[in-house]
């Protein structure tokens, strides 16, 4: 039997005669003989060496080593090594969900610093351990909107993510009306929107799918009207942008949520996602997925445990706030290190670093004839117009190692071939520059 | 121990990234911040130290025994995490052209087939980001087949009362309304009462085999005759594979759907609550609702949804970190070892069971499966020592508790799955813990109540912790 | 509340009923099995109700167990006072209305009563 199995069959044949029983398949006879599976079973093993060897080849087959201009939520920001180092440790990255507080006090201290680190970016009062993505936090939250609010439609601007709006439909499930908010020149059209009894929530992007940052103060106008309505907002943030740009708890927001991606994950072809999710005080009994809090030990010692958890499944089943179980815990603990390693002071250059980079990049293209920058404002990331097809000049850039940015054309009701570029940090002058001129080349 | 947040702040640089000069914005003042995070600028080192002195007080599964039941804490290899982390799997955008990240494709597709052959079914989508992901989307499989069949009204999923929450969870979140089966005296579902609440409106019903009190249920071919009959589908929740593989395929035993949970089965690492993963299974006729998967078109691989897709329930493919830990766990297994190890996690189990079912009540007495169910109902009725009071107990000695108050279908229930990477040795000891426990319920059982002493931390006021709700620093 | 005197359901709540309008509360057994009780919560202070809507919802901090009508009918009364203080409950749990309704039809044929109810505890 393989080394991963400490007992062999002499060990066996101990545990079999102390239970009385024959052979092992003795414990499996019970199973009914028209459904057991006999097929021949092969021993075919692959050795730990070749394992390696051929996830290295299959690794091998993906180009991962291209400067990459894709964003829409994920962006190949910088990982300082603290992190690896921390989620490598066994006792945190082997361990369960911390179900025994006494044992688990580094899981959980860690997910009680990791929700207060959030809503110090985010300004928002309580946040919960993680959801699997951005995308499933935006669905969640309008389901939790509702739930508050006990009311069933939902407002979606046309300036959010095209695949969140996917996942906010696959989870509405017959229960949310969803209507959607126009967008005029890449940002939400909020003068025009409709409020009604039923409205449980707004939902909107900022920055948005197309890069814009929304007029904040425009939004807070919004959110007062919501308010008043009886109606939440909801809005989706980029982590990192929140070192620089106002706190969505400063204009109204209800609910926060995020992709956390950019915080310490790498791009993983989009599976190290990190769901982020906050809200006000008075809405946490209708917060989804676990949530730590501080407490005390019989000693007086400060301790953390998994504190409200009569919202949760294990506890509430088919009236619990969500299914959630398992989130993104591990994930989580490393946005934590990348965070703290980072301090305010780094995350907040990180962030300037992207920014200043897009904003090179866009001041450049916007000299190229031929493309046009769409967006007034913008952090890292932002649309442009191109006179060819995107996939074209994606052809050319990945012929000459550049991984170019994503076609939207689709995403807008124009006609216009429209390109959205993003930018993480780790992205050079020189990668900008070859980009530039290859464009330049093509749009001839 | 001082939380990060009471660090004061450094004045001290911070040179992981070099600033970029070339260029500055400024944005229009109102779309700025004007406060900034709270977030203390601190030194490596002391970050460092830190997070080494917090791991010092958890309990993982290197660190010793972990027989939690329903959760498969088995060892995580470590081959697997060093591929998982090549660059090639690492630093590729998920919207990049799938012409260069045919590498990934192919794993992926690789495992959907893997995963079928195991399981018995037709077709995978990897994209749930966790067992109860998994499960919705299931459901929502269900749903839409049913609707496409003309068939919309069927609205009841019939659940035993021994699952698992995440199931009636699931169900009510996709919009269906929850039935509860009971469990007969030999802990399979209750046959009879199935038969009495199996009607029109049944859309389907889920089930874990073995369940979790760890017992077959024997009467799986008549349910799935009855679920079908009555138009229903049947939904297999995979958080016990661990126990069958080789030995029985869910396809087989009539299942339409299911979700596996490669965190569990397929050795990826819990990480303290995540990321899993829990690929969702099909059979045949219930391909065309599938999210996201990986189809090969001649030599190419490339990403697809259903023709008539339940729609993504996510934004991307999958937690590819943990699909690259499954596949390569199910590599080094080889066909055979996949069945080692179920024979070895029951072989373990049932061992235990022998051994502990003469000092505590044995919920059912009939061979188990990889787990099997404990209570300590009589203790409490003799010593008023409880289910937690063991388990408080166990934490003095370095070992995980079983799982405790589920299902909750037995007083003082107690949940013990050793896995299969538990040595006999391993096994004795814990054996020996628990008969120490025991006795000292019936001798001092004060001592019991004051467990655990020897832990970073006693008994935590977990009412307080409700009452006066301390969320963030 | 004479415990003898009143009518309980299976998921063990007791019923006072008195003409046209019932009171409703939980039993001692119950309220043991919740252990501390730290939050009670009522999703329809006032206004009609169906049967079977979760009229209250009480939860300690492992366990959460809802009181569902066992009529159609208009809510008369809350204990609104248990909102602020939902440890009192427990303190007694047979002499604590949690809610009044008002029906126009009951169908007692599934209430137990107290004896019948003792024996399902056994």
């Amino acid at each position: 039997m393989n080394h991963y199995i400490p007992n062999d069959k002499s060990d066996q044949k101990k545990m079999l005669d102390a239970i009385g029983v024959e052979s092992v398949e003795d414990l499996f006879s019970h199973i009914p003989d028209e459904i057991r599976f006999n097929s021949e079973v092969k021993d075919n093993p692959l050795s730990e060496f070749e394992v390696k060897e051929k996830l290295k080849s299959l690794a091998d087959k993906n180009i991962s080593n291209y400067p990459c201009f894709l964003g829409a939520g994920f962006y190949d920001t910088y990982v300082p090594s603290t992190v690896g180092h921390i989620t490598s440790i066994s006792e945190f990255n082997t361990a369960y969900t911390p179900y025994q507080p006494e044992i688990s006090q580094g899981t959980l201290t860690a997910i009680f610093e990791f929700q207060t680190a959030i809503c110090e970016l985010s300004g928002m009062d309580v946040a919960n351990a993680s959801m699997y993505d951005g995308a499933t936090a935006l669905a969640e939250a309008v389901l939790m909107a509702s739930r508050c609010t006990k009311r069933k439609r939902a407002l979606v601007s046309k300036a959010v993510n095209p695949s969140y709006v996917e996942v906010i439909n696959s989870y509405s499930c017959g229960k949310i009306d969803i209507v959607y908010i126009e967008e005029r020149n890449f940002v939400t059209d909020t003068e025009n929107i409709k409020l009604s009894d039923d409205l449980a929530c707004v939902v909107l992007q900022n920055p948005n799918f197309f890069g814009a940052i929304e007029d904040m103060d425009k939004i807070s106008s919004l959110a007062e009207k919501l308010h008043e309505n009886g109606s939440l907002l909801i809005v989706s943030a980029n982590p990192t942008s929140l070192s620089v740009l106002k706190p969505p708890a400063e204009y109204g927001t209800d609910i926060f949520t995020g992709e956390g991606q950019p915080l310490g994950g790498n791009l993983s072809y989009g599976g190290a996602a990190l769901g982020l999710m906050a809200t006000k005080e008075k809405y946490v009994r209708q917060l989804p997925s676990r949530i730590a809090g501080q407490t005390v030990d019989k000693n007086g010692k400060t301790g953390y445990v998994l504190t409200l958890q009569t919202r949760e499944q294990h506890i509430k089943r088919e009236r619990a706030t969500s299914n959630i179980c398992s989130n993104q815990a591990l994930n989580a603990l490393g946005a934590l290190v990348y965070m703290m390693t980072y301090g305010e002071k780094g995350l907040r250059l990180s962030a300037e670093n992207s920014m200043n980079k897009a904003h090179y990049l866009a001041d450049k293209f916007s000299k190229i004839g031929g493309v046009s920058v769409m967006n007034a404002s913008f952090f890292n990331e932002f649309t442009i117009e191109l006179n060819i097809s995107p996939s074209t000049l994606n052809d050319k850039l990945l012929k000459q190692g550049i991984i170019g940015g994503l076609d939207i054309s689709k995403e807008s009701d124009t006609e216009k071939n429209l390109y959205l570029i993003g930018i993480g940090d780790k992205i050079s002058k020189q990668d900008m520059d070859r980009f530039i001129e290859i464009t330049a080349k093509a749009v001839k | 121990m001082k939380l990060l947040f009471e660090y004061k702040n450094s004045d001290n640089r911070k040179n992981y990234l070099d600033s970029f000069e070339e260029y500055s914005t400024s944005l229009p003042k109102s779309f700025l911040r004007t406060s900034r995070p709270n977030i203390p600028n601190i030194s490596e080192p002391e970050v460092i130290k830190h997070f080494t002195a917090l791991a010092k007080t958890n309990h993982g599964v290197d660190s010793g025994s972990y027989p939690l039941g329903s959760c498969t804490m088995k060892y995580n290899p470590k081959v697997n995490e060093e591929v998982a982390k090549y660059d090639g799997f690492n630093h590729i955008h998920p919207l990049q052209d799938e012409r260069s990240v045919q590498g990934v494709l192919e794993l992926c597709f690789d495992l959907q087939e893997t995963l079928s052959k195991i399981t018995g079914m037709d077709a995978f989508s990897l994209q749930p980001a966790a067992g109860a992901h998994g499960e919705f989307a299931g459901l929502l499989i269900i749903k839409k087949y049913l609707i496409s069949e003309g068939l919309g009204h069927k609205n009841t999923i019939l659940i035993p009362d021994s699952a698992h929450g995440t199931n009636p969870a699931s169900a009510a979140m996709v919009g269906f309304k929850v039935i509860k089966i009971p469990s007969d005296g030999r802990g399979n579902m209750d046959i009879e009462v199935l038969k009495e609440k199996i009607d029109l409106n049944t859309a389907g019903l889920m089930l874990t085999n073995p369940n979790t009190l760890g017992l077959f249920d024997e009467h799986i071919v008549e349910i799935s005759s009855l679920v079908h009959g009555a138009g229903g589908l049947l939904y297999y929740d995979g958080a016990n594979a661990n126990a069958i593989m080789q030995k029985a395929r869910p396809g087989d035993m009539g299942f339409d759907v299911l979700h596996l949970n490669l965190h569990k089965t397929f050795s990826t690492p819990h990480g303290g609550g995540g990321p899993g993963a829990g690929p969702v299974g099909v059979k045949e006729h219930l391909k065309e609702f599938l999210p996201n998967y990986v189809q090969r078109n001649g030599d190419v691989f490339e990403n697809a949804l259903g023709k008539n897709t339940i729609g993504n329930i996510r934004a991307y493919f999958g937690n590819i970190p943990v699909l690259i830990r499954a596949y390569a766990y199910i590599l080094s297994m080889g066909e055979k070892g996949l069945c080692d190890i179920s024979e070895n996690a029951v072989l373990n189990a049932n061992y235990l069971m022998h051994k502990l079912k003469k000092i505590f009540s044995l919920a059912y007495d009939r061979v188990c499966m990889h787990e099997f169910v404990l209570s300590a109902e009589n203790m409490k009725k003799e010593y008023g020592t409880t289910a937690l009071d063991i388990a408080k107990s166990l934490l003095d000695y370095s070992i995980h508790p079983p799982t405790v108050y589920f299902p909750l279908i037995i007083k003082e229930a107690m949940m013990i799955e050793p896995t299969e990477t538990e040595s006999l040795e391993g096994l004795d000891g814990f054996v020996k813990v628990m008969i120490k426990i025991a006795e000292e319920a019936k001798k001092y059982p004060e001592k019991l109540k004051a467990a655990p002493t020897k832990t970073a931390v006693g008994r935590l006021d977990e009412v307080k912790a409700v009452k006066e709700p301390r969320l963030r620093f | 509340m004479k415990k003898e005197e009143l009518l309980y359901t299976k998921d063990h709540e007791w019923l006072n009923i008195k003409g046209e309008e019932v009171e409703i509360g939980i039993s001692g057994y119950a309220a043991d099995e919740l252990g501390d009780i730290t939050f009670i919560e009522f999703p329809y202070p006032d206004g009609e109700v169906a049967e079977g809507d979760e009229l209250v919802s009480i939860e300690s901090v492992k366990a959460a167990s809802s009181v569902d009508s066992p009529v159609d009918g208009t809510v008369m009364y809350v204990n609104s006072k248990l909102e602020d203080a939902p440890e009192k409950l427990a303190d007694a749990p047979f002499d604590t209305v949690l809610i009044k309704l008002k029906f126009s039809h009951i169908d007692t044929s599934t209430f137990l009563s107290y004896d019948e109810y003792k024996k399902t505890l056994e």
